[in-house]
C-alpha cells in the first residue's frame, strides 16, 4: 500500500491516469472547463512540465542517456518541482488542483522498465494523496489504433525502445504500453480509482466523470473552494 | 556492513538491468561537510595510488553528464525547493553511479569518489526532508569498500571557508531554509546540522571517521594506511 501524505488543504486535487491514448487528457481538459464555469479556481498541472528538469530530461531523451534508475529519478525531479511549486501552495489556497497524471505514471510505467516495485513506491512518498483519481481503462488495441493512427512518430523511450522488446518502434511501443496497461490494471482497486471505461463516447465519459466529481465533494465545492470573483 | 573487501553489494535493491557480479574494482568514499580538504586529498590519494600502478578514476557531485547543467542552472536562480534539491542531486547520484562508477570498477580501476549519497541525505535532513525515506530512495548505491568521513567541528569549517573563499555561498550557508538572519548565522546553523547529521550517519554506514581539524599531511597518512589492506584484498 503506498502511504502518500494526506491532503489536509482546502483545495482538492483531482489526478486523471491511463495509457497513451486513453483519451484522459481531453477528459481532464473538459472537466477543468466545467469546473471553471462555475467559477472555481482550478490549477493545471502536467507530468513531466517543470522548466527547472526540462533540459535535463531533454539532454537525456535526445542523447539517450537514461537507464530505468535515472528516468524514473529525473521524473520523481520534476514531480518535485511542480508538488513544491504549484500543487501543495495551491492546495493550500483553495484552488482545485487537475493533475494530468500523477505518481501511479511512475508505479505503471517505470516498473514496466524493470524498476523495484517498493523503491518506487517508496520514491512518491512525499505526494499528496488525491482526492479523486480516475483511470481511463481501454484496451490495448483501441489505444494502440488512436495513437499509431494519428501520429507518424514515436519516440525513443516513449515507445520503451530502451528495453529491447523489438527493433520495430511500433511493435515496440505496444509491447511496452501492454505491460503499463497490466501494471495500471493491477493497481486499480488497491489505489482507489474511479475506472472510467474509455471506449464510450466523450460525452458519455464526461458526464460520468461529472457526476462523481459532484458525488464526491458535494457543497464543499461551494463553501471550501476558492472562487473567482463575480464582478470579474 | 561496509569495510567489505571481497564483493560489492547493493543496500536495498538491486538496480535494473545492472549486473555487478564483475565487478574488480574498488570503491574508496571521501565524505565530509564544505572545505574541509576532500578535493586535496582525493588529489593527494590519486597520485599515490598511481605512482603505486593502480588506475584511478575519480569523480564528484553534480557532475553527471544529465544532470550537471540543470542542477547549476536551478541553484543560480535561486529557485530549487527542499524536495526537489534532494531528488536532483540523487539523480546526479544515480547517473554517476551507473555510468561512471560502475563501468571503472568493472575495468579494474580505482574508484575515488568526491561524496557519495551521505551528503545528498545531509542537505536534505538540513532543509527537514525525511531521513528513512532519503535512505530508501538511495538503496540502490553500492556499498563502498570504505567511507572516509573527514570530520571538522563548525568552527574549522568556518575557518577554512574564511581564509579560502573569502564569502559565504547562499546555499553552503543554507540560506534557502535559512539557519539565521544573515549569512553568518545561517552558514553556522545549517553546517553544523549537516555535521550532526553525518555524525549521526557514521554508525550505521560503518564510516570511518578521520580527524580532519589538521594539516592535509597527517590525514592523507592516515587515509593510505587504511586504504593499504583494501588494495592487497
Amino acid at each position: 500500500m503506498v502511504q502518500f501524505r494526506p491532503n489536509r488543504f482546502p483545495g482538492k486535487l483531482i489526478i486523471v491516469e491511463g495509457i497513451d491514448g486513453s483519451g484522459k487528457s481531453t477528459q481532464l481538459s473538459l472537466l477543468s472547463r466545467w469546473l471553471r464555469s462555475n467559477r472555481l479556481v482550478v490549477s493545471f498541472s502536467e507530468w513531466n512540465s517543470s522548466s527547472l528538469v526540462r533540459d535535463s530530461t531533454r539532454q537525456g531523451k535526445k542523447k539517450q542517456l537514461f537507464t530505468p534508475t535515472t528516468f524514473s529519478l529525473v521524473h520523481a525531479t520534476d514531480f518535485a518541482d511542480r508538488l513544491e511549486r504549484r500543487i501543495r501552495p495551491m492546495l493550500e489556497a483553495g484552488a482545485i488542483v487537475c493533475a494530468d497524471r500523477y505518481a501511479y505514471t511512475a508505479f505503471a510505467r517505470d516498473v514496466a522498465r524493470g524498476v523495484n516495485r517498493e523503491w518506487v513506491r517508496n520514491l512518491y512518498r512525499v505526494a499528496i494523496q488525491p482526492d479523486l483519481a480516475f483511470y481511463f481503462r481501454v484496451p490495448l488495441e483501441v489505444a494502440l489504433n488512436r495513437i499509431l493512427g494519428g501520429r507518424a512518430a514515436l519516440k525513443y523511450y516513449e515507445a520503451g525502445m530502451d528495453l529491447r522488446l523489438s527493433k520495430d518502434i511500433r511493435e515496440s511501443f505496444a509491447l511496452f504500453q501492454g505491460r503499463i496497461l497490466e501494471e495500471y490494471d493491477a493497481m486499480a482497486e488497491e489505489m482507489g480509482f474511479h475506472v472510467i471505461d474509455a471506449t464510450g463516447s466523450i460525452q458519455e465519459q464526461q458526464k460520468q466523470v461529472r457526476e462523481i466529481v459532484i458525488d464526491r465533494f458535494g457543497d464543499s465545492l461551494e463553501r471550501d473552494i476558492l472562487h473567482i470573483r463575480e464582478d470579474w | 556492513m561496509t569495510r567489505r573487501t571481497d564483493v560489492l553489494d547493493f543496500y536495498e535493491h538491486p538496480l535494473p538491468g545492472v549486473d555487478i557480479s564483475d565487478l574488480t574494482g574498488k570503491l574508496i568514499v571521501i565524505e565530509g561537510p564544505d572545505s574541509v580538504g576532500r578535493t586535496t586529498q582525493v588529489q593527494m590519494l590519486r597520485g599515490w595510488l598511481e605512482e603505486r600502478g593502480y588506475a584511478v578514476v575519480d569523480t564528484g557531485m553534480a557532475q553527471s553528464a544529465l544532470t550537471k547543467e540543470g542542477i547549476q542552472a536551478a541553484k543560480s536562480g535561486h529557485t530549487l525547493g527542499p524536495l526537489t534539491m534532494g531528488m536532483f542531486y540523487m539523480a546526479d547520484f544515480a547517473d554517476r553511479l551507473e555510468n561512471t562508477i560502475i563501468p571503472a570498477l568493472r575495468a579494474g580501476f580505482v574508484v575515488l569518489t568526491d561524496r557519495y549519497f551521505y551528503s545528498v541525505i545531509a542537505r536534505a535532513v538540513a532543509r527537514h526532508q525525511d531521513l528513512e525515506w532519503m535512505e530508501g530512495v538511495a538503496g540502490f548505491a553500492l556499498v563502498p569498500h570504505i567511507v572516509f568521513y573527514l570530520r571538522a567541528s563548525v568552527e574549522e569549517v568556518l575557518a577554512r571557508v574564511v581564509r579560502g573563499k573569502l564569502y559565504f555561498d547562499y546555499w553552503e550557508s543554507g540560506m534557502d531554509v535559512p539557519y539565521g538572519k544573515d549569512r553568518y548565522e545561517s552558514f553556522m546553523g545549517y553546517q553544523s546540522k549537516l555535521i550532526e547529521v553525518l555524525d549521526s550517519m557514521s554508525a550505521q554506514y560503518g564510516f570511518c571517521t578521520v580527524d580532519a581539524n589538521r594539516l592535509p599531511k597527517p590525514i592523507f597518512k592516515e587515509l593510505k594506511k587504511a586504504i593499504e589492506p583494501i588494495l592487497a584484498d
